[in-house]
């Protein structure tokens, strides 16, 4: 474990070859690259549950996601930036953004490489520059949305991974980071996210017995990764 | 005077029966636009609700809806319509008598809507539905009257502030229509008629004849109640014995943990195989339901129940209360000694059991009070703006709305009387709009304006979204447990928080039974039986906080130097406070320091119940952490918060400021879990988020998120939004209950006794052994956090 900068914790580990930091902030970390991943920011998801009919929800988390991700940006000042797909709620959904939710974007995206992986929700190119790539892969690394069983040095999202650690005071549970030493999985950074717990079946047929759960929040806590009841026995 | 029709008299006569008092003068006034009767179980309520209906329809009736009833139990509405069916066959009266609840089936649904019975039995909530479709104007033009049951206790909730709007709504489709509430005893029955009537008409109050005064004791025991705690366990024997005497008994215990382990108790002592059933709240409806079929057939001697049994089927048989545990609310108590002997002339029989020593003074100041005719209750607040959001939604499914008609027909209603325009265009805005200062619903907003200035929904696919919402009870999540590998009913209900805690081999109490967790299996909790003593389970259910007027009574009582009525132990153990300390006094506020293990201990009596003096202890530690004194951790009862720390507390008035206490709930404790569950509440009523459905619920998936988000981005965003305004409203009730301390600062205006005791203080010692301490978190949780994490991965090799 190591402190980045002041309000950037992280947990660094190696994947393959790659020296990599999990930030407490829920994002990604290559150094040595100057590489930030970051996945499910769900840009635009409170206008599309509106025009489906559902509820009005408060109309500020394009705002919220925005900002915390332009506060690392400027903190880190990466040559690359990959979004990991569902980067947008569905494609309609880049209509919700505003002027200013435009200009944050078009600040961070200048003078470095942007990369935005498809998810299921967003396939397909939006029209706000940036690189589309279904997968990406770079040195001994693979950046896709959803992970694939059996694949090695793999990055991805989709799953909104989250864990919980037992304390005398009550369950502490958080969005988390998933690795072994094959794969890592990203937990959502968009404001408007639910998770799945580590315990799920899903991720079964994904990680190892050494699959750590690094938990985000104002550090980053790396914990075994909790199985589910039916799997203890392994 | 209305003569009794000559077939109604004789039909008295053949049963052997007079005519009450407050039955006649129920038909006396039945032109009345609104009536309040108040009467005790068993007087003929129901029956003087119903006499002017079934006389009105004696005779040729027209077809058409009647009278509608509305109680808050489905089970009650069944057990009318079997209860009313008797004169109507006797008397052979043509009148159609039908139930609506959650329970009848969509075709009988469907039927009753294109051809509704003379008399129609439903809930608040299945009426709100019913006013939720287009047709309701058709359904209810024939409407005259309207039959509020149990009116006592859904004036206690949310529920009876929708049902007034429901009345509303009524009343506009049938002007002439008719009310009559039907209540248990309470304390302000002026206040209650105005919130059933139509505002500002008057409403007249009959007060039935309470019968004799009830037989009313405490439990006095030869081992003295425990210090703390709250099982009673070592009442058992006593309350056997008591059951033994009796045809057939309702045991109240305060909790459903409490209750579990009490019948548990029960059980293992019941030498004799006495039939003794448990009911609450958390098992399966098909257990509550064998229950109680066989409390009617009479073929149970006792059950131990909580708060479910408050209200319901009017048990002839049952001869004996005990309620187990402080009673907290003197009204609450009344209305469960009411539950005995429900024959109208002889006198409830009753026994409190204190199940600590402290509840010793408590139960015998509650005596007094009930002797006393002193019963408690808080002011009821405005109608809650929540549930007008909910009310407009449902407006707009039925179809397209004048604002201003509607603002007039709903400040008719009692409850929203005094809700100015403004704060009406508010909740209709949120409705509208979402009510955000950002506007960004534009395209989407969820209703209109129509050309003709009407309001309507601008996809009418909403409307599913909204009937299925319908209701103002916000359950906590909870996952059913049943056995593993076997079919069969559910043994029953646990929170999802609890489930969260356990892990395989962990076991726990449901329905009387120890079972083992094996894990979770689609949403379900899968057990087995269980062989080693159990893990508690630990039920929301509702912790009541002790009255303001029983807690001053409590007080009053320490301070009378006469305690007589008293068992030695406890007057003993007052007359040691009195020697190492001090009693609290009247508008003063005791405090208490003390050394004990290099810890400064500090005790506040506010007596101001669990919720607001846990608010306290917050508010407290808070401050204390500011001002370096290192608090370590606190604990609540209804009476008192003590503090413990690493510094001592010099000058508690200084701690006490209300100002700063005020600030404090604006500031940090707008953060607190506490606010968070209040804010889910609210903005599920307001249709914000959805309810979770049985069976509709989200299961695991990553797509929902939670509440506390919404709460979160609100705070940081939109401070002063709709749903923020009311969640901070609620705030002042209920979980965070900050009135209560508001009235407590009002009540001792700074004058502290502060008293530095040598030693651990008599009236503070069982605090000490209280559980549920709360430790202070902040900044240490996740220190706490850090080293849990490190001791996991050591253990795990990693």
């Amino acid at each position: 474990m190591f402190l980045f900068c002041a309000p950037m914790h992280g947990y660094s580990f190696t994947l393959k070859s790659a020296n990599l930091t999990a930030l407490s902030v829920g994002m990604l970390w290559w150094a040595d690259r100057k590489l930030l991943c970051v996945s499910d920011l769900h840009l635009g998801k409170s206008e599309r549950i509106a025009r489906r009919g559902g509820s009005l929800l408060p109309p500020y988390e394009n705002k919220d996601t925005l900002t915390r991700l332009a506060v690392a940006i400027s903190a880190l000042d990466p040559v690359t930036v990959i979004c990991l797909g569902d980067s947008f709620d569905d494609l309609e959904a880049l209509d919700a953004l505003n002027d200013e939710d435009h200009q944050t974007l078009a600040v961070m995206m200048s003078g470095r490489r942007w990369i935005w992986i498809e998810g299921n929700h967003d396939a397909g190119p939006v029209n706000i520059g940036g690189t589309h790539l279904a997968e990406f892969e770079t040195g001994p690394l693979h950046f896709r949305h959803i992970a694939i069983a059996g694949a090695t040095g793999e990055v991805s999202g989709h799953y909104h991974p989250k864990s919980s650690v037992k304390l005398k005071a009550g369950t502490l549970s958080r969005p988390c980071f998933l690795l072994d030493e094959n794969r890592v999985i990203l937990p959502a950074f968009g404001s408007y996210t639910g998770g799945l717990k580590s315990t799920d079946p899903a991720f079964d047929p994904l990680f190892s017995e050494q699959t750590l759960a690094v938990l985000t929040g104002s550090q980053a806590l790396p914990t075994p990764k909790p199985w589910a009841a039916s799997s203890q026995t392994r | 005077m209305s003569q009794l029709p000559p077939k109604f008299a004789d039909w008295f006569a053949s049963h052997g029966w007079d005519i009450h008092a407050h039955q006649q003068d129920l038909l006396n006034r039945s032109m009345d636009s609104a009536t309040l009767l108040i009467a005790p179980t068993g007087g003929g309520k129901t029956l003087a609700g119903f006499l002017p209906t079934l006389t009105e329809l004696a005779d040729d009736p027209p077809t058409g809806l009647h009278t509608l009833y509305v109680s808050p139990l489905k089970a009650l509405a069944a057990d009318i319509k079997r209860n009313l069916q008797t004169p109507i066959d006797e008397m052979d009266l043509p009148i159609r008598v039908e139930d609506r609840t959650g329970d009848t089936s969509a075709t009988q649904k469907k039927r009753q809507r294109a051809d509704p019975p003379h008399i129609l039995l439903t809930t608040p909530e299945s009426l709100s539905l019913l006013l939720s479709y287009e047709d309701a104007p058709k359904i209810f033009a024939s409407l005259q009257r309207v039959v509020v049951d149990e009116i006592h206790a859904l004036t206690e909730s949310k529920r009876g502030d929708q049902l007034m709007l429901c009345l509303s709504r009524l009343q506009s489709m049938s002007p002439n229509l008719r009310r009559v509430g039907l209540s248990a005893t309470v304390e302000d029955p002026p206040a209650l008629a105005q919130f059933l009537a139509r505002n500002p008409d008057p409403c007249d109050i009959i007060l039935a004849d309470p019968g004799p005064e009830p037989d009313i004791k405490i439990l006095h025991t030869e081992d003295p109640p425990p210090w703390s705690g709250a099982g009673a366990a070592y009442s058992v024997a006593a309350v056997l014995d008591l059951v033994k005497t009796a045809n057939t008994t309702l045991i109240f215990i305060n909790t459903r943990a409490q209750a579990e382990l009490y019948f548990r108790a029960i059980w293992d002592a019941n030498e004799d195989q006495l039939p003794i059933a448990l009911h609450h709240g958390s098992l399966s409806r098909e257990a509550r339901d064998k229950v109680e079929a066989a409390m009617v057939k009479g073929s149970l001697r006792a059950v131990v129940c909580t708060g479910t049994l408050d209200l319901g089927i009017d048990w002839g048989d049952v001869d004996l209360v005990i309620q187990v545990g402080a009673p907290k609310n003197i009204k609450r108590l009344v209305q469960r000694i009411g539950r005995s002997n429900h024959r109208y002339n002889a006198p409830s029989r009753a026994v409190i059991v204190p199940s600590n020593r402290f509840e010793v003074i408590e139960a015998q100041a509650a005596l007094e009070a009930v002797r006393d005719n002193d019963l408690d209750g808080e002011p009821r607040g405005k109608g809650p703006r929540d549930v007008l959001c909910q009310h407009i939604l449902i407006r707009a499914c039925a179809g397209p709305f004048d604002a201003d008609t509607l603002y007039y027909e709903v400040i008719q209603s009692g409850p929203f009387c005094t809700l100015s325009r403004a704060e009406f265009d508010a909740c209709l805005d949120f409705c509208a709009t979402g009510g955000y200062a950002l506007r960004a619903y534009d395209r989407w907003q969820r209703l209109l304006q129509n050309l003709a200035g009407l309001w309507q929904l601008r996809d009418p696919r909403a409307t599913r979204a909204i009937r299925m919402n319908i209701g103002t009870i916000v359950d906590t999540e909870t996952l059913k447990v049943k056995w593993r590998g076997r079919g069969g009913a559910p043994l029953g209900e646990i929170e999802e928080s609890f489930a969260a805690t356990l892990t395989q081999g962990d076991t726990f109490l449901i329905g009387g039974q120890v079972v083992q967790y094996e894990g979770l299996r689609e949403m379900t909790v899968q057990v087995t039986k269980g062989r080693k003593a159990p893990k508690i389970a630990v039920f929301m259910g509702t912790k009541f906080a002790t009255s303001t007027l029983l807690s001053t009574r409590v007080i009053n009582l320490l301070n009378t130097g006469d305690w007589s009525a008293l068992p030695t132990h406890t007057s003993d153990w007052l007359d040691t406070q009195n020697r190492i300390s001090a009693m609290p006094k009247p508008g003063r506020m005791l405090v208490e320091s003390y050394w004990r293990d290099e810890t400064a201990y500090t005790c506040f009596y506010g007596f101001a119940g669990r919720n607001a003096l846990q608010t306290l202890g917050l508010l407290l530690t808070r401050r204390m952490e500011d001002a370096g004194l290192n608090p370590i951790g606190f604990v609540a009862t209804d009476y008192a918060v003590l503090i413990w720390g690493l510094e001592e507390i010099t000058n508690p008035a200084a701690l006490l400021s209300p100002d700063d206490l005020r600030n404090g709930l604006d500031g940090w404790l707008a953060g607190n879990a506490v606010m968070k569950r209040s804010f889910r509440n609210v903005a599920t009523i307001a249709g914000l988020i959805e309810k979770n459905l049985p069976g509709k619920r989200k299961t695991g998936r990553q797509a929902t998120f939670s509440s506390d988000i919404l709460y979160d981005t609100l705070l940081k965003y939109d401070p002063d939004h709709l749903l923020m305004q009311i969640t901070r409203e609620e705030a002042m009730r209920g979980l965070v209950d900050f009135g209560r301390i508001e009235e407590m600062l009002t009540r001792i205006q700074g004058r502290i006794d502060h008293v530095k005791a040598p030693h651990v203080t008599p009236l503070s010692a069982p605090m000490l052994l209280e559980v549920g301490k709360i430790p202070i978190k902040g900044a240490a949780v996740e220190k706490v956090a850090a080293i849990q994490a490190a001791e996991l991965m050591r253990e795990a090799g990693l």
